[in-house]
């Protein structure tokens, strides 16, 4: 039955270009991004979108929910949800600004305790999910709230307010807190920690067994688990990374301004999402990439500064998101039935 | 190695005896046994809620049997976990839960026992060595396939079914046990899985084949062990039966043959 050594196998059908491309989850992305990109250069190209400092602004628009998304994407694969990755960005940025403001820590060691905090509610959130085998949805929900309470509670009992500034005098010239705040030329360098977690991401999800993990744990729980995949760890790993990139988002944010504020990464969590699914990432799992959320951050930043430059009302920018977020998840929906279910 | 041992004359790759298990008030298995040498097909019959399930999940690791023991290469073993089945040589794949539909074929081929390369912590995947050996793997046991790099979800059900027990066989199984593996399927791709076991059989390996489906069991089945209610109804040699005899053992003869009077129209005899 077999067929003779290094004969061709004539099933095997020569597949163009545009198929192979077809079949990549991030396809749909990258070519809602240009399409993005493309509306906005003529619409608002003369009033700034395509100049140096428009360009560096949706950059940093993007990077900001990016640094998120390559987390939550692969959170996404492995079958999971984060809602609480917003008010992690809240409460980890006041660790950072009561620590160094009030307390009067130094930057370095604020930093490090934003993380150890993200890093402890991420296992929580893990942790509950795999133990009570309950929606990450819910848990994940119940931890927006609490975590998001809690830090408006403690941080009005501790310094009577709701933020809290006047970080500068410790921050300015400190070489932890240049790293994430610095500016290369027009550009800030958060964009940098984006794509750099973006590929980190890419690379764990497609080069290491981890990865394999990640899309076997979200393919079928089961069937991974039946062929040897530590499941719960993978879970709980993600979720921890997951939040260990919101506190990035909140130092990189607390440490730029100079000032903390409880209800900092209010919808992030949506943004987030949003942003893998727009990426091709699949709701229940399984399938998804993190270069295609690079793209969907690119989107996202794109119309959220686009509409500015072409004079119209950032009022405006919620309802342009669920628009891009139904036609992302029509075309990816198509795209994904074209990879997976043609037979040739 | 136990491959080109001939059948019947080996000592049984996995024994049981006298398996007995309660679930609660209920006593889901009663006294019991089976056995499989290497390169012998043993079909496990019975009707639904005979106990089919609940013996191979004492047989796969699942669930400790409460009385009665297990034997593999002639010696006794307590089976703690799935894990701890699969790493004695006996593995069981499921109807449904074999393969994952949108991972590539040899991404889940080697999941959870993946290829890597490199050095120190930094150990990456080597997708170009997981799909040499897999393609390769699958072509000893007769299976040419297309593009290992496609989705499992472009396979048909015969193929993904015959892909895990491929998968099975390179991780060192010596007993595939084999849950329903033809019940979902047409004719046609019941026919593939069929054909892929008499493959996995001539290279030695024992399997225990669980369907309901004499149609299915008989050209490929060597012996026939026959569950009712719990209980362990005989166990024939092929060459002593017919499929309609087999058929009354299972229990179901009866009740057909009067129907076959109701309609009085013949059903087809497999």
């Amino acid at each position: 039955m077999a067929t003779a050594e290094g004969r061709a196998d004539e099933r095997v059908r020569k597949v163009g270009l545009a198929s192979i491309l077809l079949a990549r989850p991030e396809i749909g992305a990258v070519i809602g991004a240009i399409m993005v990109f493309v509306i906005f250069a003529v619409w608002a190209g003369d009033s700034g979108f395509l100049s140096v400092a428009g360009t560096a602004s949706y950059l940093q628009v993007a990077a900001q929910v990016g640094i998120v998304a390559s987390a939550v994407a692969l959170l996404m694969i492995a079958g999971e949800f984060d809602l609480s990755v917003g008010s992690v960005v809240g409460a980890a940025g006041m660790v950072v600004a009561i620590g160094i403001g009030v307390i009067g820590l130094p930057v370095w060691l604020a930093v490090i305790c934003a993380f150890a905090f993200a890093l402890v509610i991420g296992f929580i959130n893990g942790y509950l999910v795999v133990r009570t085998r309950l929606p990450s949805f819910i848990v994940t929900l119940g931890m927006l709230f609490i975590l998001r309470g809690l830090t408006i509670g403690i941080t009005r009992a501790v310094t009577g307010r709701t933020q809290v500034g006047g970080l500068a005098a410790a921050t300015d010239g400190d070489p932890i807190a240049t790293i994430f705040t610095a500016n290369i030329g027009p550009f800030s360098i958060s964009i940098v920690w984006w794509i750099g977690l973006a590929l980190l991401a890419t690379f764990i999800l497609l080069r290491t067994s981890f990865g394999n993990w990640i899309f076997g744990v979200g393919g079928s729980a089961i069937a991974a688990r039946n062929v040897g995949v530590p499941v719960d760890r993978v879970k709980i790993i993600l979720f921890m990374a997951t939040a260990a990139s919101a506190a990035l988002l909140a130092v990189i944010q607390v440490l730029s301004v100079g000032s903390g504020d409880v209800l900092r990464g209010g919808s992030k969590e949506f943004e987030a999402i949003i942003t893998a699914v727009i990426g091709g990432t699949l709701l229940t799992g399984g399938y998804g990439s993190a270069i295609g959320a690079v793209f969907g951050a690119l989107t996202l930043g794109m119309t959220s500064q686009g509409i500015v430059f072409a004079g119209i009302p950032g009022d405006w920018y919620q309802a342009f998101l669920g628009v891009l977020l139904l036609a992302a998840v029509i075309v990816n929906n198509y795209i994904r039935q074209r990879a997976t279910m043609t037979r040739h | 190695m136990t491959a080109t041992m001939s059948p019947s004359t080996g000592a049984p790759l996995i024994e049981a005896r006298d398996l007995t298990k309660y679930f609660g008030s209920v006593v889901a298995l009663h006294d019991v046994s089976l056995s499989v040498r290497a390169g012998e097909v043993l079909c496990l019959l019975g009707d639904n809620g005979a106990g089919k399930s609940t013996l191979i999940k004492i047989l796969s690791g699942v669930h400790p049997p409460d009385s009665g023991e297990i034997l593999v290469d002639g010696e006794p073993v307590v089976l703690g976990s799935p894990r701890d089945a699969l790493q004695r040589g006996i593995a069981t794949v499921y109807q449904d839960l074999a393969m994952i539909p949108l991972m590539s074929i040899s991404r889940n081929f080697f999941l959870g026992a993946e290829p890597v390369s490199g050095f120190g912590p930094i150990k990456t995947l080597d997708i170009r060595e997981a799909d040499r050996v897999t393609r390769t793997a699958l072509k000893q046991m007769g299976i040419d396939l297309r593009d290992t790099s496609q989705p499992v979800g472009t396979l048909s059900g015969g193929e993904r079914q015959s892909v895990a027990i491929a998968r099975a066989i390179h991780f060192g199984a010596k007993v595939v046990i084999l849950d329903e593996p033809t019940s979902a399927l047409g004719v046609k791709e019941a026919a593939v899985v069929l054909r892929f076991i008499a493959q996995a059989r001539e290279q030695g390996i024992g399997v225990i084949l669980i369907t309901h489906n004499i149609n299915h069991a008989f050209p490929i089945g060597d012996r026939f062990t026959i569950l009712d209610r719990g209980t362990c109804t005989g166990t024939f040699d092929k060459a002593n039966m017919t499929p309609a005899q087999l058929l009354e053992h299972m229990g179901g003869g009866a009740e057909l043959a009067e129907i076959e009077h109701e309609l009085e129209k013949p059903i087809p005899a497999g």
